[in-house]
């Protein structure tokens, strides 16, 4: 038996524009309830959507980017359902003309590099939200609504949980490069429907299409996707047809959970908008929007090589993400020592962030505090050991070096009466080490050095300590 | 007559509207004389017509990103049926 | 004052020259309309005591000397499907019982602006989905020329307010004739302008892609009037379209020689009534008489049109009526169990017959599988009808027919008759369908009731429309003065 699973993703990326789609409120997350609202996002009688420009330019940057046919000729349209998030009982959306077509996202798999087809992005409004209240009823906050999204629909390309991780990794990290969202998962700037089934290749026999919802990060998703592909190959083994249904991922039973089953195809009764003129997206429209766009990762790859001389495999992965890549730069300007902030980075601050399964916009300090650290070390402030404890801190407190550095003490020991004093007191207590050395043991100077170091809590200058040790043996 | 009396029940399912029994009877019944009457149009050549969905020819009609003030939220919420802490409110359904 | 016939030109000229205020007019106005509300019902609401604290004020303008435009100080009624901030808009439905919104449509911007005071709001056929204004959800306004029979719809309350002179001039909303029929049907001066020459931006949606704010007037210097007050490209509308500032004032000018007019034979057909046929060739050969040169042609598509309008406007409004769902604003049930019985129940309960029909239709022409075979149909059907304009604008400057088929019916006639009822838009909703202005004026009485002359004009070209309108109404010896039954002739 060979069974094949097939995955598409539609995905859903709220834009960061300043302001709503269609009326000037802003889109800004976390507002106080019902405050980013206007007649027009409310849905009051009488008004009338007016297009985002700017909305329209994302759209066709993230086309660009995923190498999508821009549309020469493009029309907003109304879907039509009734939901207490939905003001105007229709989203105002595209349906027969979208914005962008077939595209492709490229992911490195371990066969090596797969193309994942795109079938359309386009633009359309966001809902409001409903929260439950304390006596079981909804509340409604409409700040969302008509925020602008542009939805992401690919092929079923992917062949396995995993790849659609790779996918939305790559997906994310675009969208972030590009700056046409910021992405946000758990802000729900970003959201992700999965369509899964399995194909027996030897019978080409196949499981119903589920729809999997309500998936919050990239990690439930690729659970839901292994649960849906075990409970698939279950379905089609005991041969049981299934309905296309729609299911949920619960993260505390680590099961999908089936929400409704489709009986037959909703009914939105799409037809063109007429309160929105339509578009004629012009050539050299798309070509300034083009040349608008912000560095894509692999032109930021090939300049970090040439510009600060680090190795290929360093620029690649300090260009993994834009944010990772922002920090970098942001760091290298303040301390003009590209090289020491790539062997920073790519040691000791992302091995941390694996561990703790963080991202680089999680961490407490700024770029300018790692600049300040490597400086502090550069400058022989401290030592690199001392330095990695200080970052440690950083990690933990957010704190910025020098103040670490100052409230701990850590400030090195190069002042000679200081160590001299310091050496005087250890060399008193250890004579037979004098005595080995000066018999031709060197590794007693690295005992005397280290007991220096110990007095010192590691502050001492460890090259000077040694050179004054050498100097007061030799004198002995 | 083109229109039955499920026909009626599907439409008035997808525009969330409800007819009384004793009404449905008459309602089917001028609803399927109208939509009878729109039938003719299924004698007019349509063959290569392009759809009109707008009157002029008006094309990207839009407007910079620019953010100006929402409507404050006293007067947002001034015409809900019903509203707690700022939110419209729905009460508790069985669904 | 003889507020029954006085113009808004003649008001505006008394109150420059002192002759009377501000306040006196608007007293004068509602002195009269609490006599003859009680018979006509053409006001939804009243707002009189804001109307006259605005009228002090443009008197007081006035008396400091300042220049003030054609509209200010003068009464002005709003068909209450336009959206006024802070007073009660209904639309004529029960859905929007209590809604008062939170700002203004541009036109009323526009109007405040200008100095207009606005004394309420009237009444209409329920989201502007009739012909007869027995639709609304509050009261029947009556045909201050029979009461006993309708005003025509749906901006039937504004129509009435006009005619009777419980206002000089009103703001109605056409979808499909909803200025025109009932101008016709009144004695008025109604202005469908091109589509996109007025914001839409507050007027509640029917049909987005039909719908115009139009207005009534006593006359034609009126029309030009008002309408330099009210048009113009808006940056919340869209669809609203950037003209040439103008003047239509320069378009009441002696000058309809040469001119030429089209008479399309389907709009002179056996469906219209005789004498109605025999009172608009009569107004025709005045043009004529004038150096006009006139021709019969052809629309084709004429016969479609109604189909095409009631596939089309009722798609659009099944949509646009979806909103209406108790959440946010208006009236929402008490019982329900689930979500979806607030929803249906709300609605079943808010909207009166015909807007369920309306929205029932839309849906089903929307709704899968019949898509293709109905909205879409009708879209390309409406391209031939526009194009049938087009062809015949090349040669004509304007096309002359009846408003409506036959005289103001009696109330509750055609109640019980949908299709009945749609017939009286059949020569006006191609004008709609087309996006092309038109205007009716009046052009005699048949046993007492106003005959209308629909005049069509090119997109955009209200000027010539006007200009033969007034060509006609100087000519004309048409006598304006409803009858409206018994004592309140007297008024």
């Amino acid at each position: 038996m060979s069974y094949k699973t097939l995955i598409g993703l539609e995905i859903h990326a709220e834009l960061m524009t300043e302001s709503k789609i269609f009326c000037k409120c802003s889109t800004e997350f976390g507002g106080d309830v019902n405050t980013h609202t206007c007649p027009i996002c409310l849905g009051m009688p009488g008004t009338l959507p007016v297009l985002n420009k700017r909305v329209v330019e994302y759209g066709i940057r993230a086309g660009i980017a995923f190498n999508c046919d821009i549309a020469k000729r493009t029309k907003m349209d109304r879907k039509n359902y009734f939901y207490p998030d939905l003001v105007k009982g229709y989203q105002i959306s595209q349906y027969d003309l979208p914005l962008c077509k077939d595209g492709a996202i490229k992911i490195e798999t371990d066969q090596g590099e797969k193309e994942i087809g795109l079938i359309r992005i386009h633009i359309e409004e966001d809902t409001g939200k409903s929260i439950h209240s304390n006596d079981g009823g909804s509340l409604l906050d409409y700040n969302r609504s008509g925020v602008p999204l542009i939805e992401i629909v690919s092929q079923p390309d992917m062949n396995s949980p995993e790849e659609a991780k790779l996918f939305l990794e790559k997906l994310k990290a675009t969208l972030q490069y590009i700056e046409v969202s910021d992405c946000k998962m758990e802000q729900g700037s970003l959201r992700c429907d999965v369509n899964i089934n399995i194909i027996d290749e030897d019978t080409g026999n196949k499981t119903t299409v589920t729809e999997l919802k309500n998936l919050n990060s990239f990690k439930s998703a690729v659970k839901a996707m292994e649960f849906e592909q075990k409970r698939h190959i279950g379905l089609l083994e005991q041969g049981k047809d299934t309905k296309r249904e729609t299911r949920r991922w619960d993260e505390s039973k680590s099961e999908t959970i089936l929400m409704r089953v489709k009986e037959d195809a909703a009914d939105y009764r799409y037809f063109p908008e007429p309160d929105v003129v339509e578009l004629d997206i012009e050539k050299d429209w798309v070509k300034k929007i083009k040349e608008d766009i912000p560095e894509l990762p692999h032109v930021k790859r090939e300049r970090f090589v040439k510009e600060y001389d680090i190795p290929s495999y360093d620029a690649e992965v300090l260009t993994s993400t834009k944010a990772l890549a922002d920090f970098y730069e942001e760091t290298v300007k303040h301390t003009k020592d590209p090289k020491q902030v790539s062997n920073w980075i790519m040691t000791d601050i992302l091995r941390r962030l694996k561990d703790e399964e963080l991202e680089i916009d999680d961490i407490k300090f700024t770029a300018e505090n790692l600049a300040d650290l490597i400086k502090l070390v550069n400058g022989g402030k401290i030592s690199n050991n001392i330095g990695k404890k200080v970052l440690r801190t950083m990690f933990e407190e957010g704190k910025d070096p020098n103040t670490i550095v100052k409230e701990k003490g850590l400030i090195q020991i190069n002042d000679e009466d200081k160590l001299n004093e310091i050496i005087d007191g250890i060399l008193a207590e250890n004579e037979q080490s004098i005595i080995d050395y000066k018999n031709g043991k060197d590794r007693a100077l690295g005992y005397l050095v280290g007991q220096v170091m110990k007095a010192t809590k590691g502050k001492a200058n460890p090259q000077k300590a040694n050179q004054i040790i050498r100097e007061k043996i030799n004198n002995y | 007559m083109s229109i039955s009396k499920e026909d009626v029940k599907h439409v008035a399912r997808l525009a969330r509207l409800d007819f009384d029994k004793e009404d449905i009877e008459d309602f089917t019944k001028k609803f399927a004389s109208v939509v009878d009457y729109v039938e003719k149009l299924s004698e007019v050549d349509t063959e290569g017509v392009e759809p009109t969905y707008h009157v002029h020819p008006i094309k990207n009609v839009m407007r910079e990103d620019k953010v100006c003030k929402s409507l404050d939220r006293k007067e947002s919420l001034r015409n809900a049926p019903d509203k707690e802490n700022g939110y419209f409110k729905i009460p508790r359904v069985l669904d | 004052m003889d507020f029954l016939k006085l113009t808004v030109h003649e008001l505006r000229d008394k109150l420059r020259n002192g002759e009377i205020t501000s306040e006196e007019i608007v007293k004068g106005y509602f002195d009269r309309l609490e006599k003859l509300e009680d018979k006509l019902d053409s006001f939804l609401t009243i707002t009189k005591k804001e109307a006259i604290k605005e009228a002090k004020k443009i008197d007081e303008r006035l008396k400091n000397g300042e220049k003030l435009g054609d509209l200010a100080g003068i009464p002005v009624a709003i068909k209450d499907n336009i959206v006024t901030k802070d007073i009660k808009t209904t639309c004529g439905s029960k859905i929007l019982e209590d809604f008062i919104p939170p700002y203004n449509a541009t036109i009323i911007e526009k109007l405040k602006s200008e100095g207009a005071i606005i004394i309420g709001k009237t009444n209409l056929d329920e989201f502007a989905m009739g012909s007869s204004t027995e639709n609304s959800a509050y009261k029947v306004t009556k045909n201050p020329w029979d009461l006993t029979r309708v005003p025509g719809g749906s901006s039937g309350g504004s129509a009435a307010a006009v005619a009777s002179g419980e206002v000089p001039y009103a703001l109605g909303s056409e979808t499909g004739g909803s200025v025109r029929q009932p101008a016709s049907f009144c004695g008025l001066v109604g202005l469908k302008p091109t589509y996109g020459l007025i914001s839409r931006y507050g007027l509640v949606a029917f049909a987005s892609s039909f719908d115009q704010i139009g207005p009534f007037t006593k006359d034609v210097e009126d029309l030009a009037i008002v309408l330099n007050n009210i048009i113009g490209y808006d940056k919340m509308d869209t669809t609203s379209v950037e003209v040439e500032k103008k003047d239509y004032k320069n378009a009441l000018k002696d000058d309809i020689k040469g001119l030429k007019i089209a008479l399309p034979k389907e709009y002179f057909d056996e469906g219209i009534n005789k004498e109605v046929k025999g009172k608009v060739l009569k107004a025709v050969k005045v043009l004529e008489d004038l150096g006009a040169k006139v021709d019969e042609v052809s629309l084709p598509h004429s016969d479609y049109g109604l189909a095409t309008y009631y596939v089309l406007a009722p798609s659009e409004a099944s949509s646009n009526l979806s909103r209406f769902d108790g959440i946010r604003y208006g009236s929402r049930v008490k019982d329900y169990d689930s979500l979806d019985e607030l929803f249906i129940k709300t609605r079943s309960e808010g909207f009166g017959e015909e807007v369920k029909r309306r929205v029932m239709m839309g849906t089903y022409c929307l709704s899968s599988g019949y898509y293709d075979e109905y909205y879409n149909k009708a879209q390309k059907v409406r391209t031939l009808i526009k194009k049938d304009f087009d062809d015949i604008f090349k040669e004509y400057d304007v096309i002359i027919s009846p408003t409506t088929p036959s005289l103001p019916f009696k109330i509750g006639e055609r109640n019980d008759d949908p299709l009945a009822m749609y017939m009286s838009d059949i020569l006006t909703v191609s004008v709609n369908i087309a996006g092309v202005p038109a205007l009716s004026i009046p052009c005699g009485l048949i046993d007492g009731l106003p005959v209308g002359l629909q005049i069509i004009g090119k997109a955009f070209d209200e000027e010539t429309i006007i200009k033969v309108a007034y060509n006609y109404e100087k000519n004309s010896d048409f006598i304006l003065e409803p009858k409206m039954g018994g004592d309140i002739n007297e008024l």
